[in-house]
């Protein structure tokens, strides 16, 4: 009886708070405001527009820039710090976790006070006898602040494989004759792929669905489809239009989710970095 | 010298201060089969790390074919290794394991499709090409990490403790392979290992290490049947180890008694280890024996059984295929040339 | 000898980058201007405007009530379904689990303008409750994530054994399952109260009414530009943390010497 008692609240909970809320989205999404629910495609053609389409061409360009300049950044750092001695890495990796407990939202900010037209860094420009830029709003700024905000995502699951990983292998690897780029090609990165991956979605997803970054960074345009859809809720007051970019945006995430999950598996079964 | 396919001249090797092969001079002959043997701790990977690359001597050097190889790094020494965990590399099937170093040095896929057949046949896992390295049993992942090793045809085969996680039946059997296969092939094997038995079946020459120095050189028989120290001897066997007295050439005095036996070149009255095999002491009537003692306790060993006997204040280990049952009065008896005087340690 | 120097710049340049922005509000926090570029002499008065900020304080105090309540009830609810979900059947199991993970995986402003919906459309005026139920909602899943592999790890059949030795089915769930499962629980309900003090963009969508939290007052203060202020509360926070973390590794590091 316990056993069976015991989820009954949750199954009632999910119910309510996850399955029916996404049921209104896909409703939403699928009619035209009226008194009746009717069903209806003009929200999915209209995003078919141009100007939307570029919003989401737009999106997903700077987040796999911004992924792909964690992993040339974070993949280094990554491996710097697994073969640290063991004294000074706890230390390192602590030192590497300790920004991300801070608010994310006080971290974006600290960045438009060093970007700003008044900021810290155009004063140094000054100093310098440069002429002074405008740093903030522009594409640039979101995409430091997207690497800011998500480098650890990208470095600690691969450092976390990279410590996993048996030395004996990368041993092995230059018994057989394999010298240090070779080991790393053909062995390191090969197995270190469960924790790229990770670290790819880990960084790719919330810099796709960001609003905050670009909203605090670039100003209240519509720049990333965060901003849209947060827009439509809350300025435009089009539910349906905004229920059907999330729902496009949580299909994107979803299949971005699968391939990862699919690669992950075709590549090693094993000292696989699962953070979820 | 020339006949020295490797050879190691004052190495050592300090770990955070703590020396851990200490100055240490081997050499292993071409097509030979070396052992070094040891507990765990003696220095015996560390030495074979240092054979293979993976470490650096502190001091020393060491020689391949003639020529100083201590600063060339792991991937470019004619030397390839056997993993104490196989340390197969699990993103690769089993060819692709075994075709690893080929495809370095960059040979044609006809040729690496051959060699590797040609090892997979000699390993008797024909068939595995397509096998993950995880649905492989330990035994199987074994043979396919020699096979990986053997493709190169290197010059000298290290093996690190390669049977030490197989089940006995398949370590037996594992190691009647692994002599054959040193014999067909004609390469030098440098084998490490802490049992004893293993040793004895499989070298030409082993080499006993304890706490980073080497304590005896020679072939199996020689080290069985001359260990040169106490630790020798109970490492190679179980012994009885008493302490004596030599008073004179040939002559030396434990267990409260003088025995003759074929030892000599002691000082008067020098304090000697005195090492007797289980196996070399005759039971017989209390009467009949140099000493008396009573069995207490008979454990049988599937050939033989061993029996610790009670003589005075002094236990004997003795193997015999006769049993004495507990509780019986019997005779002891040994040899003089089975009665091994060792100079004491230290 | 080089690649060596090589590393330990590198690893240095990423850790300034990482500390710079944190170091530059700390620094400026106690600078006698509004500018955040020119350093005017030290003072303390941006602390006192901190302090004297009602809606700061205020979204403050609704942070760390609803971190407490929503933490609490999520370990609660999370626990007891885990333990369930252990002993339900297979297809059951996949069920839930799938369902589970949606507010994990799915992006926060989806999570976020869907129970903004929902509330909507069940007519509840956004606030103080709406914003409680959306934070369990998305803190009970890593409740479950964290507590269920404790469930798994122990041996199979122990509440049979408990309730064969005359345990009500309830002594057996707290006598044998609870203390078994504890490491999970704890960590779960640290998990939940980290998120619910971090959330923005959930409670963004699911606030109102005055109720705010300090992200959301952080987010609606910066949009307006600079604020010396946010440098002062950035200054507290970031000395919270490293406080904290101090205790957490001292504890940590004390148990390991026992």
């Amino acid at each position: 009886m316990l056993k069976k008692l015991s989820s009954g609240p949750y199954w009632l909970w999910s119910f309510i708070f996850i399955v029916v809320p996404i049921m209104l989205i896909i409703a939403f999404s699928f009619s035209v405001p009226g008194e009746a629910f009717k069903f209806s495609l003009d929200n999915y053609k209209r995003f078919m527009e141009p100007v939307y389409l570029k919003v989401l061409a737009r999106s997903v360009k700077i987040a796999v820039e911004a992924t792909l300049i964690c992993l040339a950044v974070g993949y280094p750092m990554a491996m710097i710090l697994a073969r640290m001695h063991l004294k000074y890495r706890t230390i390192a990796v602590m030192l590497l976790v300790v920004p991300m407990w801070m608010n994310f939202l006080l971290r974006t900010y600290a960045w438009m006070t060093i970007l700003n037209k008044n900021g810290i860094l155009n004063h140094i420009l000054s100093f310098f006898g440069l002429p002074q830029m405008t740093f903030l709003y522009s594409e640039g700024a979101v995409l430091l602040g997207m690497v800011y905000n998500f480098l650890p995502f990208m470095v600690l699951p691969i450092y976390t494989v990279l410590t996993k990983m048996d030395n004996s292998l990368i041993e092995a690897a230059e018994d057989l004759g394999a010298n240090r780029r070779t080991v790393f090609r053909k062995v390191t990165f090969p197995l270190s792929l469960p924790g790229v991956l990770s670290g790819v979605s880990m960084v790719f997803m919330p810099a796709v669905s960001t609003f905050v970054i670009s909203d605090l960074l670039y100003g209240g345009q519509y720049m990333l489809v965060g901003n849209l859809i947060q827009q439509q809720f809350l300025v435009v007051n089009d539910w349906h239009f905004g229920s059907a970019i999330s729902m496009l945006l949580m299909v994107m995430i979803l299949i971005t989710m699968s391939i990862m999950n699919r690669l992950g598996q075709d590549g090693v079964e094993q000292g696989g970095g699962n953070i979820w | 010298m020339t006949d020295r396919i490797v050879n190691g001249i004052n190495v050592s090797k300090v770990y955070n201060g703590v020396a851990v092969v200490k100055d240490i001079d081997f050499w292993v002959k071409k097509n030979q089969f070396l052992t070094i043997l040891g507990p765990s701790g003696c220095g015996k990977t560390t030495t074979l790390r240092m054979i293979a690359g993976f470490e650096q001597p502190t001091s020393g050097q060491v020689m391949f074919e003639g020529v100083d190889i201590t600063a060339v790094p792991p991937y470019k020494r004619a030397i390839n290794t056997v993993f104490q965990k196989y340390a197969l590399f699990p993103h690769l099937n089993i060819y692709e394991n075994i075709a690893f170093g080929l495809r370095i040095k960059k040979l044609n896929e006809k040729e690496i499709e051959k060699r590797v057949a040609r090892m997979l046949e000699l390993v008797n896992l024909k068939g595995f090409e397509k096998r993950k390295v995880h649905s492989l049993s330990g035994g199987q992942q074994q043979r396919i990490a020699i096979a990986r090793a053997l493709v190169n045809e290197p010059k000298v085969l290290l093996l690190d403790e390669p049977l030490g996680a197989l089940d006995l039946k398949l370590r037996k059997e594992m190691q009647i392979e692994l002599k054959n296969m040193q014999r067909e092939l004609g390469i030098t094997f440098i084998y490490v290992t802490h049992d004893q038995e293993e040793a004895l079946t499989m070298s030409d020459k082993i080499i006993i290490m304890n706490q980073g120095e080497i304590q005896q050189t020679g072939s199996p028989t020689d080290i069985y049947n001359e260990p040169e120290n106490a630790f020798v001897a109970d490492f190679i066997g179980e012994s009885n180890i008493f302490d004596g007295i030599m008073p004179a050439d040939c002559r030396v005095i434990f267990a409260d008694r003088e025995f003759e036996c074929v030892d000599s070149g002691f000082q008067t009255n020098e304090s000697v280890d005195v090492v007797i095999r289980p196996e070399d002491v005759t039971l017989s009537k209390p009467e009949e024996g140099a000493l008396t003692g009573e069995v207490i306790s008979v454990v049988f060993k599937g050939v033989h059984y061993e029996m610790l006997i009670r003589e005075s204040a002094r236990t004997w280990m003795v193997h015999n295929t006769v049993m004495a049952p507990e509780g019986t009065k019997v005779g002891l008896s040994v040899m003089p040339n089975d009665i091994h005087i060792m100079h004491k340690e230290g | 000898m080089v690649m060596k120097w090589i590393k330990r710049i590198y690893a240095g340049l990423i850790f300034i980058f990482l500390y710079a922005p944190i170091a530059v509000l700390v620094v400026f926090s106690f600078n006698d201007a509004k500018s955040t570029a020119k350093w005017e002499g030290f003072t303390f008065k941006w602390y006192r405007t901190l302090l004297e900020n009602d809606y700061i304080m205020k979204s403050l105090y609704y942070t760390i009530l609803i971190a407490v309540i929503a933490s609490l009830l999520a370990t609660v609810i999370g626990t007891f379904a885990a333990f369930g979900i252990h002993y339900a059947k297979q297809w059951r199991q996949k069920l839930i689990m799938n369902i589970n993970s949606i507010p994990i995986l799915n992006p926060d402003i989806v999570t976020g303008i869907s129970l903004m919906t929902l509330f909507l459309w069940m007519g509840l005026e956004r606030g103080f409750i709406t914003m409680l139920l959306a934070h369990m909602t998305f803190c009970i899943p890593y409740v479950i994530l964290s507590v269920l592999p404790k469930m798994k790890q122990m041996p199979a059949d122990v509440l049979e054994a408990a309730m064969d030795l005359g345990a009500t089915p309830w002594m057996a769930f707290k006598k044998v399952i609870l203390p078994e499962i504890s490491p999970g629980i704890i960590s779960g309900a640290l998990i939940a109260f980290t998120l619910s003090i971090d959330d923005f963009v959930i409670s963004f969508f699911t606030a109102g009414n005055g109720v705010t939290n300090l992200s959301i007052a952080i987010y609606s203060m910066a949009r307006r530009g600079i604020k010396p202020e946010i440098n002062a509360l950035s200054t507290l926070m970031f000395i919270t943390i490293l406080i904290l973390l101090i205790a957490i590794n001292k504890r940590t590091s004390n148990i390991e010497e026992l």
